[in-house]
């Protein structure tokens, strides 16, 4: 075979066509949305009413059994951990403006209606558990990183100095939760910045404040339906859109769509490989046939 | 004229193979020290960038430069070019290696690897993770490369009458095999299609995370194409090298008709890459200039060197030029993929990766490893051809190396 | 001017009640440093002071519990309430005043009459307006009448206390009797308001030195408070600050972190928005004597949005948050690579790339030679 100008630019075309038509999307299997569960809880935190005095990281380290966190590279500070590690599943962050403008964010796991985590972890050791609180079972897990990568708010942290680590992150404090209690963080603030309740409730309150104080407030409720909906809704001070406060614009869709449906398209019920397979054995069996006219293989 | 695969014999301990072994030796500490304190002392990884290079080169580049069992295989059984035969084995025993290795550095990367052997437990499965279609697809080629090479080692073993009961085990394996041999065989261009176009689909969840340069709904084709370039390049590489290092002569004509074929994925990846980023406006970002457009347009001219390159039949035919754009795709699927998986990669401001020396040794010394087994295998069992290269098509129908 | 020497000065009598220069001299440094006067001018107040320079003080009472008076006399200095009265001629004081009665009303118009202009009148108390100002009478007149005339022919009006400078406790809702401070009914004057249920007397104290020994008042802010003694928060000074910062609470009353003496913030602590010195100074000059001091939460005294509206326990939004330099940032910088690791990467690809070169050129060229026989193209 000797590639011509005519076959390169056969290449080319093939290529542009693939790419132009849209196939990959075409293809992608329709997959519903999914939606939170009836019973779903979730936090509402209003930045415009936190003030900052991170009472709730010291009561989510003590519920939760944490050690302290003496390894800032700022030196050797106590205890005052500079972002979510594998010691550390809640902080309060600062967001200083130009204009001198300042607030509080409190940053700890988002538990995605569609968690992309949950969805690459090969096999559930992440998964949307009861009320929709996203769970971690280390008895399953590998260790892969996968849900680190994939997770567009950076949550689930790793124990990397121990032989034996584990993905560390907020889960809601359900071992509280299923007892009837609330997050230790919830329980801790003066100020009510933080609140859980069910979802829905949560939702429409955070909508009853935009509505009523739309001066106080960045006109959007963070988590409505970014990335298709977390179970953790944000409101954020007039003039400080949520991108200032670290959350990613992530549009309507959620996370795993394009990739669940472009596999679930071609995977769908394994018919594609087992077709391709059969056509393989087929060729394959052709080429025997004519390499060596006995049939089948050699001795 | 006749021609066979045999052992190239010869003393083990050549002055490469000390080397490498040397090599070797020294990730050993590094791995103990991993297992006893963890990946957080030896690499340099975080959570901003929990994958690193035994991730993005060992795995994810690795299987790809083992794709030439994989890519010859395609020519030989599936389009049934025969006289591409002589490459097979070789390249099988290539990919057997580096798919081994793959699977040795997932086992080292893995934080709880004492849970690996629930992955493979049915009912744990969460199929809409592409990772685990990805380690499935894997665990299971390394098998089907194994059993493709077996007859290899079933030649040499079959003959062992020192040892009568290896002698029959392997008869009866070897039977077994060629019974179930085209099955196997297809089996063998099915899996890898699966699993390095996934490679690619791992980094689809990433919307936000991965460089818009990179991120296309693409990935699976993007990574399938270059990993079937960079098998034939592997084979070529490994080819010319191997023929070398045994001082063989060179199997110029096969390799100059596989080189075609390049030539025609080659404008088909640089045709996706640029139609895709043209139709989703995404041009600009080239345009910008920046480290990101850098990269990409160093990629292109990675990937377009050895098309234009392998153009010609005078190309085509020079062993010294078939032999750079080999190099030079091996380069670019190899920066392509670390341009997805690592450079191209953006979990936010204020993380940062490179992989640090103890990190670099161990894959070095994977790598190192592979060469001595290698050397040992292609010494001690058949794998190479000898004699003369076939002259026009009749000799192109030999035997399968089987 | 020597021990003894004795003119007929101030020091003089000072010195026959017992007071040494040197403790005359530390007061007047004390003063000087509480209202923000730089150490050169302590000899001008003492020597003001001593030369018998001392403006003349009216001191009227309204609706006021007179605890601001009181707070005057809370120190634990031996005649130092002596010194406050004798660095200003104190010509009219209701609580202080043997006299009473129409011979105290001639005293404070005889005074008004000699000094009009040049007297400091202060208020203490707050001024009803409600039902033609007839809630608060003294001699027959409305405390609004009296506060205008007086307040109007002086030097300087001195607000001091909450319910002078915006109504304190008589101003609580529903105010019943139309309590407003004095700003309320001496509009386009120039009023200092000294807020605090009381204040602490070097407050005042600063206010009338500057005044006595410069002729001139104190910086003032908005609401015509010293900024010497307001401008800043109880919060931004509070010793307990770290353990706000850290995060550690009381929950309760004689819990452990109370026990511990950890930020009160949580029992409705209102030292974040309320702008007083307590912090920084305690009152009756002993450490430790103010409400966070002793344990108990700040009630915003100071603050006409706080005291006497919020309740005691409920907890407040901060002013102007100030977090420490270590707090966490939207962005943290995790670390860089190290050095040394890219110089060998790059040897390592370097070496690669070399070696690949070699190689290239060794293979291509050695068997070059076999290509004229594979000519013959076939496909």
């Amino acid at each position: 075979m000797s590639p011509t100008r005519r076959s390169v630019l056969k290449g080319i075309a093939s290529a542009a066509t693939l790419a132009a038509s849209g196939v990959p999307k075409a293809f992608a299997a329709p997959r519903r949305r999914k939606t939170p569960p009836a019973d779903a809880v979730g936090l509402l935190y209003d930045a415009t009413r936190c003030i900052g005095c991170q009472a709730c990281v010291v009561k989510c380290k003590e519920a939760n059994g944490m050690p302290p966190d003496t390894g800032t590279p700022r030196g050797p500070m106590y205890d005052a951990p500079d972002d979510l590690n594998a010691k550390t599943k809640n902080i309060i962050k600062l967001y200083k403006g130009e204009d001198g403008r300042t607030s509080f964010m409190k940053a700890q796991c988002m538990h995605c209606v569609d968690p992309a985590c949950a969805s690459v972890c090969m096999i559930s050791a992440l998964y949307k558990g009861p009320r929709g609180i996203v769970v971690y079972d280390p008895g399953k897990c590998v260790g892969c990183r996968y849900c680190q990568t994939a997770c567009p708010f950076n949550m689930p942290k790793y124990e990397w100095r121990t032989a034996f680590p584990k993905i560390v992150k907020c889960e809601m404090c359900r071992h509280l939760v299923e007892k009837g209690g609330i997050p230790a963080c919830v329980a801790a603030c003066p100020r009510e910045a933080v609140i859980f309740g069910g979802l829905e409730t949560l939702r429409a309150d955070a909508k009853g404040r935009l509505a009523r104080e739309p001066k106080r407030y960045f006109p959007k409720v963070y988590g409505d339906t970014d990335g298709g909906g977390t179970q953790v809704l944000y409101l954020s001070a007039a003039g400080i859109p949520f991108g200032k406060l670290g959350l990613p614009d992530l549009g309507d869709e959620p996370l795993p769509e394009l990739t669940e449906s472009l596999q679930h398209a071609v995977y769908q019920g394994f018919i594609a490989p087992v077709a391709l397979y059969a056509i393989l054995g087929f060729a394959v069996y052709r080429s025997f046939r004519s390499q060596h006219p006995r049939k089948g293989g050699e001795k | 004229m006749s021609r066979k695969a045999q052992a190239v014999g010869g003393s083990i301990l050549t002055w490469p193979f000390i080397a490498a072994l040397a090599v070797f030796a020294l990730c050993l500490p590094v791995l103990a020290w991993r297992f006893l304190y963890g990946l957080g002392p030896t690499t340099g990884m975080n959570d901003g960038f929990p994958w690193g290079i035994w991730i993005a080169f060992d795995v994810v580049t690795g299987t790809a430069l083992a794709c030439g069992g994989f890519s010859v295989a395609i020519l030989c059984y599936a389009f049934n070019k025969g006289k591409y035969h002589p490459l097979i084995r070789p390249a099988i025993l290539t990919s057997a290696l580096g798919y081994s290795l793959a699977g040795a550095s997932v086992i080292i990367d893995l934080g709880r690897y004492w849970n690996v052997w629930k992955i493979p437990l049915l009912w744990n499965w969460n199929r809409n993770s592409v990772l685990l279609e990805v380690a499935l697809c894997i665990m299971t080629y390394v098998f089907v490369l194994w059993i493709e090479l077996s007859p290899a080692f079933f030649e040499v073993w079959e003959e062992q009458e020192k040892y009568p009961l290896l002698c029959r085990v392997a008869r009866w394996l070897h039977g077994l095999l060629n019974r179930y041999l085209i099955g196997i065989l297809a089996l063998g261009i099915l899996l890898p299609t699966m699993h390095q176009s996934s490679l690619g689909s791992l980094m689809l969840i990433m919307t936000t995370k991965l460089h818009k340069l990179w991120h296309t709904p693409l990935l699976p084709v993007l990574f399938l194409s270059s990993a079937i370039l960079m098998g034939y390049a592997a084979v070529i590489f490994e080819s010319a090298l191997a023929d070398e290092v045994f001082d063989r002569p060179r199997e110029t004509k096969i390799l100059a008709s596989m080189s075609g074929i390049m030539v025609v994925v080659l404008f088909f990846f640089l045709g996706v890459r640029l139609v895709d980023l043209a139709l989703r406006d995404r041009l600009g970002l080239v345009a910008r200039l920046d480290f990101y457009s850098g990269m990409f347009l160093l990629e292109m001219a990675l990937f377009l060197a050895p098309a234009l390159l392998l153009l010609s039949r005078k190309g085509r035919n020079n062993p010294g030029i078939e032999l750079i754009s080999a190099i030079l795709m091996m380069v670019a699927g190899t920066l392509y993929r670390f341009d997805t998986f690592l450079v191209g990669f953006r979990p936010g401001p204020g993380w940062s990766y490179f992989p640090t020396i103890p990190e670099m040794a161990v894959t070095i010394g994977f790598v190192a490893f592979e060469v001595l087994a290698y050397l040992f295998i292609v010494k001690k069992f058949p794998i190479l051809h000898t004699g003369a290269p076939p002259h026009g098509l009749d000799a192109a129908t030999p035997k399968p190396s089987g | 001017m020597g021990p003894g020497e004795g003119r007929r000065t101030g020091f003089g009598t000072w010195e026959a009640r017992g007071v040494s220069r040197r403790e005359f001299l530390r007061t007047c440094a004390i003063a000087a440093a509480a209202v923000g006067l730089p150490g050169w001018t302590v000899g001008e107040i003492a020597e003001a002071a001593a030369a018998g320079g001392r403006p003349p003080v009216i001191w009227l009472h309204f609706q006021e519990c007179t605890g601001c008076s009181e707070t005057l006399l809370r120190a634990s200095h031996p005649a130092v309430s002596d010194l406050i009265l004798d660095l200003v001629s104190l010509d009219y004081h209701e609580t202080l005043f043997a006299a009473a009665g129409r011979q105290a009303e001639e005293a404070l118009q005889a005074a008004v009459r000699k000094n009009a202009g040049k007297f400091v009148c202060v208020i203490e108390g707050s001024i009803p307006r409600a039902e033609v100002g007839a809630y608060c009478r003294v001699g027959g007149r409305t405390a609004v009448e009296i506060a205008k005339e007086i307040g109007g022919k002086a030097g300087a009006v001195i607000a001091i206390g909450s319910c002078a400078s915006w109504g304190g406790i008589p101003s609580a809702d529903p105010n019943p009797t139309g309590a407003v401070g004095v700003s309320g009914i001496l509009e386009g004057k120039t009023v200092v308001c000294l807020p605090g249920c009381p204040p602490n007397p070097y407050n005042f104290l600063g206010t009338v030195l500057q005044y006595a020994t410069f002729g001139t008042l104190p910086a003032l802010d908005s609401l015509g408070r010293p900024a010497f003694a307001y401008a800043r928060t109880i919060h931004e000074d509070c010793p307990r600050r770290p353990h706000f910062d850290a995060g550690r609470f009381v929950e309760r009353f004689g819990d452990e972190g109370h026990r511990h003496g950890y930020c009160l913030y949580k029992t409705g602590c209102k030292g974040p928005r309320t702008h007083a010195p307590c912090s920084l100074q305690h009152f009756g000059e002993v450490v430790g004597a103010w409400p966070v001091g002793i344990g108990h939460p700040c009630f915003g005294c100071t603050e006409q949005s706080l005291a006497f509206r919020v309740p005691l326990h409920t907890t407040v939004e901060i002013d102007r948050p100030t977090p420490p330099d270590n707090y966490p940032p939207i962005h943290a910088d995790h670390g860089g690579v190290s050095v040394a690791a890219v110089g060998v990467a790059g040897l390592t690809v370097g070496a690669l790339i070399g070696a690949g070169a070699m190689a290239a050129k060794k293979l291509g060229a050695s068997k070059g030679e076999g290509k004229g026989e594979n000519d013959k193209e076939a496909t």
